[in-house]
């Protein structure tokens, strides 16, 4: 059989990176096949060079055994190869049916292409409103917008980049249903991503890339975990080394009986929080996020204050009514989950985003500037944790996502916090900038400092954390040690569940009302 | 009543210069560029306008002429801006600055020599009836289509694949680059379009409102007309209303001086300007509304990839 798709050596240089390196793989009608490797592997760069939005410097293309010649998304879109990108290329000022009509040729007919929209979207099981302005939706019903505009063309194949990051589990098997069914009528997918149980769950067949070359074709559900991963990382997976406990009886943190409203019309109200993290601890709060989790970040950070100073007590200070600087004056750090905008101000350089919140490291003198202490500091940040940069006049938004949060993990720590917020820590993050994130939080807590850890993540939460509690509709739960509880358990509460207790010892877990 | 046809007619009159200058640039921000050359734009038609008047072609020989020269000054700009990706303020602001060298290099010759402007033109039967006749049926054809443009326009953004393509463009030049079309292409077509509009406004000026050419004689209406598009939140309903703010503001002010208000007349001549960006600035205050017609990407330079 011929394959649908044949790559031949295909190699891009960018002027710091070589991105992909003699690259060839195959992809057979109805398969689903995956790409898989840590971020930087290059994988979106193949993924354009295959829909043709970048040219290959080397190799060549097949379409269904005939060579693509001069390669662009119009003809990409000829022979049937579609592509849901990773940042979803829609226009937010018009609606879904004017979205897809765009990139359609042929007669300029909105009421047909509505009806078209809902056709498909019913038939592959994809709610979609062809009359909604985009702007209002969410971001799971806007990637469902691109697998609709790109199932309208009947695609040969399909490239799917990194699709499930800004989804719930629970879109996410809908997702997995959907492509199966298209899988089922011949039509190829090719599945970018670097979670590895996703791809075991899905994928036929596994192209695993690591640094721009391909490291291994494998067949992801005969293949270990163990194996593929380390076929990914180039090395067996780092294991966070978990502490002995050392947990001191000082309170690092208290919060009390605090409620706020929202006021965002969509933003969770906190719900009567209390909660404290002492010395040498890690506590996790988990739940999925809009339950309350962005509100309590903001409280904690500062950015949010209260006229009742007492109902915050940072080291027992009163901090409630203290602003964010003022709170970092105090000794707290704080990673926040949007790194570029709010860890990090995208268009400046790495040193300049050091100055943001490490300026209390001497680096202003008489309202001046000392730009080579910031560049001390920087350069000790960008080595001490592997930031792969370059350098340290690079802008923040042209590094990874995993680069960046390394970058700004490291520069809260080291301004030697006494006590660390950070929420999501490992949020879009490969498995290898994961690990070391994690082993960072580990190592800190070591050293005494008291870390809370907001994320979505349960399995991450229990690797690092001594206490758990979970963060739904505005209240938290009550505190579980880690050693005592199980998964199942949190997942539970974090879906809404309420833990009933007369004691310690939880007796019955039954579902909520709402 | 007379003094009321008066002042009605002499709003829609002086409000159709800025109507032509500002639905051209709303097309043109709309796609993404802010081409802050429009007072230059204006001149160059304006002084093109008088100089074939005057070379013995006829009015719409004329009229087409400045049209067309309106459109070849923006591609001054658009080799600048959209060629080049260089700064658009600055393109922009070069541009301003030089239409109004040319125009009045044009110029010399005939510099203050009245000529005889744009007659109107009066549709038998219903320019007969009175008041509706007076008020809507006695203008120069340059009136109507004025109008006829701000029609087509909005047919053409908000009906059309072509307007809807414009729309995107100027949202997200990478996304409708990634999608195929040609960001560079399209941003050409709208800047000359755009250009062309303020031409046909200048013309209107030097050869209808007050017929004659004299040096700098848009008098800032090239950025009252900027400021239009900006405050009307980029909608061409509101442009309409705010021209004819504008002109009505104007023709107040006229008759002020005429009656003798008490301010002195340099006051009195930044009535119209004041009271229009005052106006549309607190109608535009609404973010919701402004984020869903702002062109994205407008004035960023855009270099196409790959």
């Amino acid at each position: 059989m011929t394959p649908r798709l044949e790559l031949q050596n295909i190699s891009k240089r960018y002027p710091s990176v070589q991105a992909n390196d003699g690259i060839s793989l195959q992809v057979m009608p109805g398969e689903v096949h995956a790409i898989l490797g840590e971020n930087g592997a290059g994988k979106s760069t193949l993924m354009k060079i295959i829909y043709g939005i970048v040219r290959a410097d080397e190799g060549e293309i097949f379409c269904n055994g005939q060579p693509i010649g001069v390669h662009k998304p119009t003809l990409s879109r000829k022979l049937g190869i579609e592509m849901v990108h990773q940042h979803f290329a829609l226009f937010e000022s018009v609606t879904v049916a004017e979205n897809i009509a765009i990139s359609f040729g042929g007669k300029y007919d909105i009421v047909k292409l509505s009806q078209q929209v809902s056709e498909v979207s019913e038939r592959y099981g994809l709610p979609v409103n062809p009359r909604s302005l985009v702007h209002h939706l969410s971001v799971g019903e806007r990637q469902r917008v691109e697998i609709v505009r790109c199932l309208l063309q009947n695609p040969k194949v399909l490239i799917l980049d990194e699709p499930t990051s800004v989804l719930t589990p629970q879109a996410v098997s809908r997702l997995f249903e959907t492509l199966r069914l298209l899988a089922a009528e011949g039509c190829s997918i090719l599945y970018i991503s670097h979670k590895l149980y996703e791809v075991k769950e899905l994928c036929d067949t596994a192209t695993v890339l690591r640094d721009g070359r391909v490291t291994g074709t494998i067949s992801p559900k005969k293949t270990s975990t163990a194996e593929i991963a380390q076929l990914m990382v180039g090395t067996d997976l780092p294991q966070t080394v978990k502490k002995a406990s050392k947990i001191s009886d000082e309170h690092a943190l208290v919060i009390r009986n605090v409620t706020t409203s929202s006021e965002d019309q969509f933003g969770a109200s906190l719900n009567d929080i209390s909660l404290s993290v002492r010395r040498g601890e890690i506590v996790g709060i988990a739940g999925v996020s809009g339950n309350g989790q962005a509100e309590l970040e903001r409280l904690i950070s500062g950015e949010t204050t209260l006229n009742d100073a007492e109902s915050i007590q940072l080291f027992e200070q009163p901090i409630a009514h203290l602003d964010a600087g003022k709170r970092r004056d105090l000794g707290l750090a704080f990673i926040p989950v949007e790194r570029l905008g709010r860890g990090a101000v995208p268009s400046h350089r790495l040193n300049e985003n050091a100055v943001l919140t490490a300026y209390r490291l001497n680096m202003v003198e008489n309202g001046l500037l000392k730009m080579n202490r910031a560049n001390r500091f920087t350069e000790k940040v960008i080595k001490k944790f592997g930031v792969k940069a370059n350098g340290l006049e690079s802008v923040a938004s042209s590094l990874s996502g995993g680069n960046l949060q390394k970058y700004i993990v490291g520069r809260e720590i080291e301004q030697n916090p006494k006590f660390l917020l950070v929420a999501q820590p490992t949020w879009g993050l490969d498995v290898g900038a994961a690990a070391f994130v994690r082993q960072t939080l580990v190592n800190l807590c070591n050293s005494g400092t008291a870390v809370l850890v907001i994320s979505e993540e349960l399995d991450e939460l229990f690797e690092i954390c001594d206490r758990l509690l979970v963060l739904y509709q505005g209240r938290l739960s009550q505190s579980f040690q880690c050693n005592e509880t199980s998964l199942e358990e949190i997942g539970i509460l974090m879906a809404g569940a309420t833990a009933v207790g007369s004691d310690n010892t939880r007796t019955s877990v039954h579902a909520s009302s709402d | 009543m007379d003094l009321f046809i008066a002042i009605f007619t002499g709003t829609i009159i002086a409000a159709t210069p800025l109507i032509f200058a500002a639905l051209g640039e709303l097309v043109v921000e709309k796609s993404g560029v802010l081409n802050l050359g429009i007072e230059g734009m204006m001149l160059v038609g304006a002084a093109v306008a008088v100089w074939m008047h005057f070379a013995g072609f006829s009015m719409p020989v004329a009229i087409l002429t400045a049209t067309l020269a309106g459109s070849v000054a923006s591609l001054i700009f658009a080799v600048l801006a959209l060629t080049f990706a260089t700064n658009q303020y600055a393109a922009g602001l070069a541009l301003a600055i030089l239409g109004s060298g040319i125009s009045a290099y044009i110029g010399r010759g005939f510099g203050g020599a009245p000529i005889d402007g744009l007659s109107s033109i009066s549709i038998p039967v219903i320019s007969e009836i009175p008041i509706i006749g007076p008020l809507f049926f006695q203008y120069d054809p340059l009136v109507y289509l004025s109008y006829l443009m701000f029609a087509c326009i909005c047919w053409f953004l908000y009906r059309t694949k072509a307007g809807l393509v414009v729309r995107t463009v100027g949202e997200s030049p990478e996304s409708s680059h990634a999608i195929g079309f040609s960001v560079i292409r399209i941003r050409y077509m709208t800047t000359m379009f755009g250009g062309a509009m303020a031409g046909l406004g200048g013309a209107y000026l030097s050869i209808a409102y007050t017929p004659l050419w004299v040096e700098n004689m848009t008098a800032g209406k090239g950025w009252i007309a900027l400021a239009l598009v900006v405050f009307a939140t980029w909608r061409p309903t509101r442009i309409i209303l705010g021209a004819w703010l504008f002109g009505a503001m104007t023709i107040f002010q006229l008759h002020g001086q005429a009656l003798g208000f008490a301010l002195p007349t340099e006051v009195l001549s930044a009535i119209p300007y004041l009271a229009t960006i005052v106006v549309l600035v607190i109608i535009s205050r609404n973010r919701e509304i402004l984020k869903l017609h702002f062109p994205a990407s407008l004035a960023k330079p855009f270099k196409p990839s790959g």
